[in-house]
């Protein structure tokens, strides 16, 4: 039996009368990689939202490792390891790569709160910052301006800055999102490299992706969750072919 | 906690030459590079070649203070403020009081003004925080036009209308009067200046100043990296205030009186102008825009008293239009210019 890492319980979220989660239970154990998929508007995203913190569910309770933690703001679910990354770069343009990984760094050690002392005095914290951009193949861009890097430097650099808060638990809306094809796989690479001790859930749409690194799959669906099995399971799930993959489903089942 | 961990990245230097790269390249950004060295030695011309003018050094370096202040909250986390005199003025009015109670001690006077200014700023940032663009043009502005009404009405206290009467400032260090020549202002304001300037600037090269300009840059973007964003702008705009409450005090000091314009809007008006003339974002863009500013506004009023701001709108148009990021944003084009040809 291994632990659960995070784990949502009835969640609830509607706007006005649109229903965008309904009753999500999800227990994701400690290690495991786990796909979010489903149709546009599904409500993949919402549901990260709302387990990050950035938006409040109308009901439900969302737990990490055995603590409650729906009514902490976002800043301080990340201080107790659960982190994301946007779909959409969401990065500091003017920052170089280094200093953008050295912030966040800061943040999690609190040196930010230090305002005489220089940046440069924290060493610990750049070669923390260093190293995390040497495993995501990012040091020879690393002192260039964020909006310089190319787009799938930029996706790499959203992750570096997840990294950098010592994830527990890590939520990836579409790491891959407008990379090239070939280039995404490298990236899942990446991802597939991180430690064993991060839980890792994402969203992605590529099904070969999805099949080849998660371990677990979850169809989202109306903002419920229609399924939740090994990709395996998946594949083979009539509902989740009717409603959802139909042609892509049999590409690999062929496959 | 932080100084532990700050004692430990000093004691054990990481041997790896990998990343002292790293280390070299963001040492050299907080070296100081030889405009900035001219700027500081041009500041003591005026003591050799307009002697005359001493008493205007004076003001343009307590102004410029106020400017740079502003830019710690504007230039460095976003924070539109129409109301930055609010601190000015508290400040001003603190080493009024005390001056006029029988403690004239400049340099107490600061040290109170920059706190009682601090004060006020911590506890309006818990708003100031909470809100961003256009409603905090209208909180800040508010706050202010509440805090001068206040006075005005306090007239027991501020003297009102007519401006506090009685302020006399001791010698600095029992030594050094205030002169007529604005001899010893213009050197107890530019040591001031400098002082505050050297604090800023360490400030903007710390772990909490690379968290500011992740907040100019992102704030949205900042929670998800663990920081917590209102605590950032809560911490910067008391110290803002603080520097600002410095200024007031610094021309309460130099001048001997207070008036209510000191928390009027028009000076808030003047320090937002003055800014983003100079170039938001570089420290040096208040220093700058604060000379340019009050020169020409010396220099025009001399030609037509009455007619003077026909002069201020021209430029501010020009240099809006031309350079967006005000005076210093062109001047460093035209070096950088020059060094990569």
């Amino acid at each position: 039996m291994s632990e659960i890492a995070l784990s949502v319980r009835g969640l609830c979220k509607s706007f006005g009368s649109l229903v965008v989660a309904f009753d999500i239970e999800l227990n994701l154990p400690a290690g495991s990689r786990y796909a979010l998929i489903g149709p546009n508007g599904a409500g993949k995203t919402t549901l990260i939202n709302l387990i990050t913190g950035m938006l409040r569910p109308n009901a439900g309770r969302i737990v990490l490792d055995g603590a409650d933690i729906t009514g902490l703001a976002p800043e301080q679910r990340v201080r107790r390891g659960l982190v994301r990354t946007f779909q959409i770069n969401a990065l500091f343009p003017h920052l170089t790569a280094l200093e953008s990984v050295t912030l966040a760094v800061c943040e999690r050690t609190r040196a930010v709160r230090t305002f005489w002392r220089k940046v440069s005095a924290y060493r610990h914290e750049i070669d923390e910052a260093y190293d995390i951009l040497a495993a995501l193949s990012l040091t020879a861009v690393c002192h260039r301006p964020t909006r310089e890097l190319a787009y799938g430097q930029q996706r790499l650099l959203e992750i570096a800055l997840a990294m950098a808060a010592r994830p527990k638990v890590l939520l990836l809306d579409e790491p891959a999102a407008g990379v090239p094809r070939e280039d995404s796989a490298e990236l899942f690479k990446a991802i597939a490299g991180l430690s064993r001790d991060i839980t890792v859930l994402f969203i992605e749409h590529d099904m070969e992706l999805v099949f080849r690194f998660a371990s677990r799959v979850i169809v989202l669906v109306g903002g419920r969750v229609l399924v939740d099995g090994t990709p395996h399971e998946i594949a083979s799930d009539p509902q989740v072919r009717a409603v959802y993959l139909g042609r892509a489903m049999g590409k690999v089942a062929h496959g | 906690m932080i100084s532990d961990s700050g004692q430990l990245t000093e004691e054990t230097v990481p041997q790896e030459s990998r990343t002292s790269e790293a280390h070299d390249y963001l040492q050299a950004q907080s070296r100081w590079r030889w405009p900035e060295i001219v700027f500081w030695l041009a500041t003591l011309l005026p003591f050799v070649l307009v002697p005359s003018y001493l008493v205007l050094a004076a003001q343009i370096a307590i102004t410029a203070l106020f400017a740079l202040s502003l830019d710690l909250i504007l230039g460095f986390c976003g924070i539109v403020s129409l109301g930055h005199a609010a601190f000015f003025g508290i400040g001003a009015y603190t080493a009024g009081l005390l001056s006029k109670w029988g403690f004239g001690e400049p340099l107490s006077g600061l040290v109170m003004a920059a706190l009682a200014a601090g004060v006020f700023g911590y506890a309006t940032s818990f708003i100031i925080a909470r809100f961003r663009h256009l409603a905090l043009i209208m909180l800040t502005l508010g706050l202010a036009l509440l805090l001068q009404e206040i006075a005005n009405s306090a007239s027991w206290l501020t003297g009102g209308s007519d401006g506090l009467q009685g302020v006399h400032t001791w010698p600095i260090f029992g030594r050094f009067r205030f002169d007529l020549y604005g001899y010893t202002a213009y050197t107890y304001s530019l040591a001031l200046l400098f002082i505050v300037f050297l604090f800023a600037r360490r400030l903007i090269h710390s772990p909490f100043g690379l968290a500011l300009r992740g907040i100019r840059e992102n704030a949205v973007r900042m929670p998800a990296i663990g920081a917590s964003t209102r605590e950032h702008i809560r911490t910067v705009y008391t110290i803002a205030a603080a520097v600002a409450g410095i200024a007031g005090a610094l021309l309460t000091q130099t001048t001997e009186t207070v008036s209510l314009e000191v928390l009027g809007f028009q000076r808030s008006a003047d320090v937002l102008v003055m800014l983003i003339l100079g170039g938001t974002g570089r420290l040096y863009g208040g220093l700058i825009g604060a000379a340019v500013y009050m020169i020409a506004r010396d220099q025009f009023s001399g030609l037509n008293p009455q007619y003077w701001y026909f002069w201020i709108g021209l430029i501010l148009i020009a240099v809006v239009m031309m350079l967006p990021n005000g005076i210093l944003g062109g001047l460093s084009l035209l070096l950088r210019r020059r060094e990569t040809p």
